[in-house]
């Protein structure tokens, strides 16, 4: 019999990841309660005046939505390389870039979706208009996808590390800025009145940029990390 | 610096593969040539050279840390040598590592098994993943392994030792692996388990497969040839 091709096992290991997400459901749970939290003490911490919050809402969402990615990054790749997993990946005759593609499709659909179904809420919450929400969801459909594709490039390098931890977010934050940067001017920008298409369009850029180039950047440092 | 002796025991050429039942013609062959690797500026062994083909097992032994399970990574391709290179079928595998992989089936010291999944759906996945046998079945599998039939649909993490490795060994099962690469594949199992890994061990062979294992455990195939690997300081 032939082996199955290239597609089929991209689904398998989509369809596997997605499995297990959901049997360690509380693993999901854990960057978006950070997420919903960490944004939900603001107006708390600082005046709760609506102009304000209104103010600081693009940069907090977006910092919180960061930080939350960040946490949730350590588990792509860290049970597969404790329990021999990811040896087994680079040992099938697929293409290792599309299979870590698989495992990054599936990060973002149980960290990064969910972020932009709570982010409208949490929007409101901040005193965020409708033309402001557009753009966060906007940015965040644009912008969270680039945080697990980039993620993934530290994490594979890190994840045969011992404190690993530490390295990854000297690694990847600096990468994570001009994300952040463009994401929560168009925000505040459209929250003004004014054009957010170039900031979109940069986002969608550095999305398509990272598509192309993270898987490969990816499947190398894995093959680097097993060495 | 270490060295390395390679010996021989058993029928060498008396073995003709029966029931072949691989894809490939009988021309494999997995070579060693000058391997060497170095790990804190130290050598852990140097020019290793051994080959083996069709239907021949080739059992890795040495005292702990000689570079065994080194030796057998290097093998799958997942280390690099620093001096050396594999051959498989007279060309480096680096050349082609997709078709390497295709002929290869590895079970390591982590059985590559997931603990949240259950049993069936673990060698579900691998069937999915690599090129399966043309009767590959999970259950018949699980069978043949002797894991009782209740632990079918029970997350791996709450079998014992012994039966997750019997999960990771249905691996070469479901395969269609001409290479099967064992580290230690008798480790956690009864008597009666490691007496069906030497079952599987020369079924494989007669049907013209080849193995390398590492393991401290003295192995009894009957009938087939089994060649030694010394590494040692």
């Amino acid at each position: 019999m032939n082996e199955a091709s290239p597609g089929a096992a991209f689904i398998s290991v989509l369809r596997r990841d997605l499995m297990l997400a959901y049997r360690h459901r509380a693993q999901i749970l854990n960057p978006l309660l950070f997420f919903v939290i960490v944004v939900s003490l603001f107006p708390l911490g600082l005046d709760p005046e609506p102009e304000l919050l209104h103010t600081i809402a693009p940069g907090v969402i977006w910092v919180a939505a960061l930080l939350a990615a960040m946490l949730s990054l350590d588990n792509m790749f860290r049970s597969d390389f404790d329990d021999g997993s990811l040896e087994q990946l680079l040992l099938t005759p697929h293409p290792l870039p599309l299979l870590v593609l698989a495992k990054i499709v599936a990060h973002w659909l149980t960290s990064g979706l969910p972020l932009l179904v709570l982010a409208p809420v949490l929007g409101m919450l901040l005193n965020l208009g409708n033309e402001s929400l557009f753009s966060l969801l906007a940015t965040l459909a644009l912008g969270t996808p680039v945080l697990s594709l980039i993620g993934s490039i530290g994490v594979a390098l890190t994840v045969g590390l011992r404190g690993g931890g530490v390295l990854l977010s000297l690694l990847i934050l600096p990468l994570f800025i001009p994300v952040l940067i463009f994401a929560a001017n168009a925000v505040g920008n459209a929250g003004a009145g004014l054009d957010i298409t170039g900031q979109l369009a940069f986002l969608g850029s550095l999305l398509a940029l990272a598509s192309a180039l993270a898987p490969l950047a990816t499947a190398a440092a894995l093959r680097i990390s097993l060495n | 610096m270490g060295y390395l002796q390679l010996y021989v025991s058993g029928p060498f050429d008396a073995l003709k593969p029966a029931g072949m039942n691989h894809s490939m013609d009988d021309s494999s062959r997995i070579e060693g040539v000058g391997l060497a690797i170095s790990r804190n500026d130290r050598y852990i062994f140097t020019d290793l050279n051994f080959s083996l083909e069709a239907g021949q097992i080739l059992q890795v032994e040495g005292h702990n840390g000689s570079g065994k399970t080194t030796m057998l990574r290097i093998l799958c391709g997942l280390t690099l040598p620093s001096e050396g290179e594999v051959q498989w079928r007279g060309e480096n595998i680096r050349k082609n590592l997709a078709e390497y992989c295709a002929q290869l089936a590895y079970v390591g010291h982590a059985p590559g098994i997931k603990g949240e999944l259950t049993p069936l759906e673990n060698l579900d996945f691998a069937k999915t993943m690599d090129r399966p046998r043309k009767d590959a079945d999970a259950e018949k599998v699980l069978e043949r392994l002797q894991l009782p039939a209740f632990c079918d649909d029970v997350p791996c993490h709450n079998l014992s030792a012994g039966q997750r490795r019997r999960v990771a060994l249905g691996r070469l099962l479901m395969l269609d692996a001409r290479l099967w690469v064992l580290d230690e594949p008798f480790t956690a199992l009864d008597p009666g388990g490691r007496k069906l890994v030497e079952e599987l061990l020369s079924e494989h062979a007669q049907a013209g497969g080849m193995a390398v294992l590492t393991t401290h455990h003295v192995v009894n195939l009957e009938g087939c040839s089994v060649r030694q690997l010394q590494l040692g300081t």
